[in-house]
């Protein structure tokens, strides 16, 4: 089915491709972030429609979202959780945090694997992820929820109040 | 409150003096820092709008700067000495210098704000908090290379940073610093933001380039893919990183030879250590680079190590910098000059720092004290480079998963002391033998543990096996590592 990209966004998106006057190609990343953005992940109609927009064949668009941990090919929860696991947020508890989220959101992670990273809670209102360095070592353990930035976390409850 | 100050003090005729700028309660530098970029970092009523920066005196620089020819800012950054702080530490000037005299082709420049490199974070709060010092660094070296179309290539674990410099952008262009004919100078120049995609790959300066060409990011084999000379679309491309593209306005400012006096040479500038692990108080420290050294940094600037612990081991510039263990004597100096020294003596400086077997790298310093286990904290940096390796040559795909799954069986109890042998040996066969320098940045952290902790390592195996099937996933899931 085609992807129906209403025409804000595709005003958006052609703006997008207006920075990159050399090659379209150079858009494929920024297009599949505003299509991530309004739709929660890209999917095989998104991936043809990136495609016929830059006039690409449809796997020079898909071996990038398929590459890059920051393409989701599917459905994340309402809000989706980052939680830095590398080593100086891992030194200061983000196992810890990671754990504890999972177990106040109701968010089963035992069926995670390297190529499908993502566990939504079964309500569906919260998903959560590991991410590789976050860069903000000196303020760990931190964690994204959608676009949003926290760090020092320790109270888990709090945090998920926000978004609720 | 600070712009009340700024208006008082504007009226009364007085200048603006670095004495006059607060800092945030609690956030205040440090007595031995030297803060050049981090000026306005937790700056008492500091905010990131082009009206605040205007008021501080902001693109004054940029309008000197474009007065001068682009080979005179170019000789400033040259005798500056100013070296990369990405990781490297590649002299910028020299860097700027490999495009081909004879060039027809149109020069670009990426600001490379990839910052991915383990236990560094600095160009987060540039970007954050002083947007428009990079713009006006970005602008002069644009102005120095012969670029018109630069680009800012930001992670996009970094999504308010992309916004607050997309705005700030558009500030610019508004006043007249971007955009055509910057302040009736004749020179254009357009900047724009591109997110990655949360892959470390995209901080190599050529794996970078294929990213913004949309590809996947696999690095170009240099030679030939220099990118001064064969960058973005094969054209002369420069990519430096935030904080040496905001060093550039100082240095337009002071004069390269005056600029040169801080810091020590051959390690000019200031720089801004990340400190992270177990300190006291973990954070961004802008020093003279070689005026601090190591006990300094880790005692006076953090407080010292959590009481009643005593330092393990310090990783000084990044994950991928060689660790340096506690009780390590090193040899610094030539010659007659030479002389051995502690840890706690070591002068955080690119050439000392590589004397000591390492590197200053990007200015990330994991601290590591003795209630860590080193299997662990290996295991950890090696899940991260498995994560993060491309793929694309085969020493590095292969070796960096099978350290992490050696690692991943020692930290639970279920490697032979046979595997720290095999783990070394996987380790020197990547290391050297890729396209792109991440094979020595996953490399190293094992080649280096296992040379200075094989003691502790050793210990973490156990000599009888038999019996023990190791289904990897669910047991590392089941001991919370997952």
């Amino acid at each position: 089915m085609p992807l129906e990209v209403p025409s804000e966004l595709e005003k958006s998106i052609d703006d997008r491709i207006t920075h990159y006057p050399v090659s379209k190609r150079s858009a494929v990343l920024p297009v599949l972030h505003e299509l991530q953005h309004h739709f929660g992940f890209i999917n095989e109609d998104a991936v043809e429609w990136t495609a016929a927009k830059l006039e690409l064949e449809p796997i020079k668009v898909l071996e990038v979202v398929t590459f890059y941990p920051g393409f989701r090919q599917s459905a994340p929860g309402k809000y989706h959780i980052r939680v830095c696991r590398t080593l100086s947020c891992a030194m200061a508890g983000s196992y810890e945090l990671m754990e504890s989220i999972c177990e106040k959101a109701g968010i089963d992670r035992s069926g995670v694997t390297h190529h499908d990273p993502i566990a939504v809670s079964a309500d569906g209102k919260y998903s959560i992820e590991f991410a590789e360095c976050l860069a903000s070592c000196g303020s760990g353990p931190v964690c994204l929820v959608n676009d949003d930035f926290h760090e020092e976390v320790k109270d888990v409850e709090g945090l998920l109040k926000k978004y609720n | 409150m600070w712009k009340d100050f700024l208006k008082n003090t504007i009226k009364a005729g007085k200048k603006l003096v670095m004495s006059d700028i607060r800092y945030i309660k609690g956030k205040e530098p440090h007595p031995r820092e030297t803060r050049v970029i981090f000026k306005n970092v937790d700056r008492e009523g500091w905010d990131p709008s082009i009206a605040c920066y205007l008021k501080d005196g902001g693109y004054e620089m940029l309008k000197k700067g474009l007065k001068m020819k682009p080979d005179e800012v170019r000789e400033e950054v040259k005798t500056a000495g100013l070296r990369g702080r990405g990781g490297a530490g590649f002299p910028a000037g020299v860097k700027w210098g490999f495009i081909p005299p004879n060039n027809e082709k149109p020069v670009y420049l990426i600001c490379n704000a990839d910052e991915s490199e383990p236990g560094t974070f600095k160009d987060r709060y540039i970007m954050h908090q002083d947007p428009h010092q990079l713009i006006e660094g970005m602008v002069l070296s644009c102005y120095a290379v012969g670029a018109h179309l630069a680009y800012i290539y930001i992670r996009e674990e970094f999504p308010e940073a992309a916004q607050i410099l997309e705005k700030a952008i558009a500030e610019a262009h508004e006043k007249g610093f971007l955009g055509k004919d910057i302040q009736g100078t004749g020179f254009d120049l357009e900047i724009y933001v591109h997110r990655g995609a949360g892959a470390y790959i995209c901080g190599e300066e050529t794996g970078l380039i294929e990213s913004l060409e949309g590809k996947r990011p696999y690095p170009r084999i240099k030679p030939p893919y220099f990118p001064a000379a064969m960058g973005l679309y094969l054209c002369p491309t420069i990519v430096n990183n935030v904080e040496t593209l905001c060093h550039v306005k100082h240095i337009i400012e002071m004069g390269g030879a005056e600029w040169a006096k801080t810091g020590k040479p051959n390690n000019t500038g200031t720089r801004i250590l990340c400190v992270s692990g177990d300190v006291k108080k973990p954070g961004y420290y802008e020093v003279q680079v070689g005026h601090v050294t190591m006990g300094e940094l880790i005692n006076d600037i953090c407080g010292g190590l959590k009481d009643g612990r005593k330092l393990k081991a310090v990783i000084p510039g990044g994950s991928s910098a060689k660790v340096l263990r506690a009780d390590e004597k090193f040899t610094i100096g030539k010659g007659d000059d030479a002389k051995e020294i502690d840890i706690w003596d070591i002068p955080m400086d690119f050439d000392t720092l590589a004397a000591c077997g390492s590197m200053a790298g990007s200015g990330g310093v994991i601290v590591i004290d003795d209630s860590r286990s080193i299997s662990w904290v290996l295991n950890n940096i090696n899940a991260f480079y498995a994560h993060e390796s491309c793929g694309q040559c085969t020493p590095c795909r292969e070796g960096s998963l099978w350290m992490k799954k050696i690692t991943d069986r020692l930290v639970l109890g279920k490697a032979s002391p046979e595997d720290i042998d095999t783990l070394e040996s996987v380790a020197y066969n990547i290391d050297g033998k890729t396209i792109c320098a991440f094979g020595e940045a996953c490399s190293w952290p094992t080649e280096s543990f296992i040379a200075k902790f094989r003691d502790e390592l050793t210990a973490d195996t156990k000599s009888d096996l038999s019996g023990d099937i190791v289904n990897l996933e669910s047991e590392l899931a089941a001991a919370g590592l997952k």
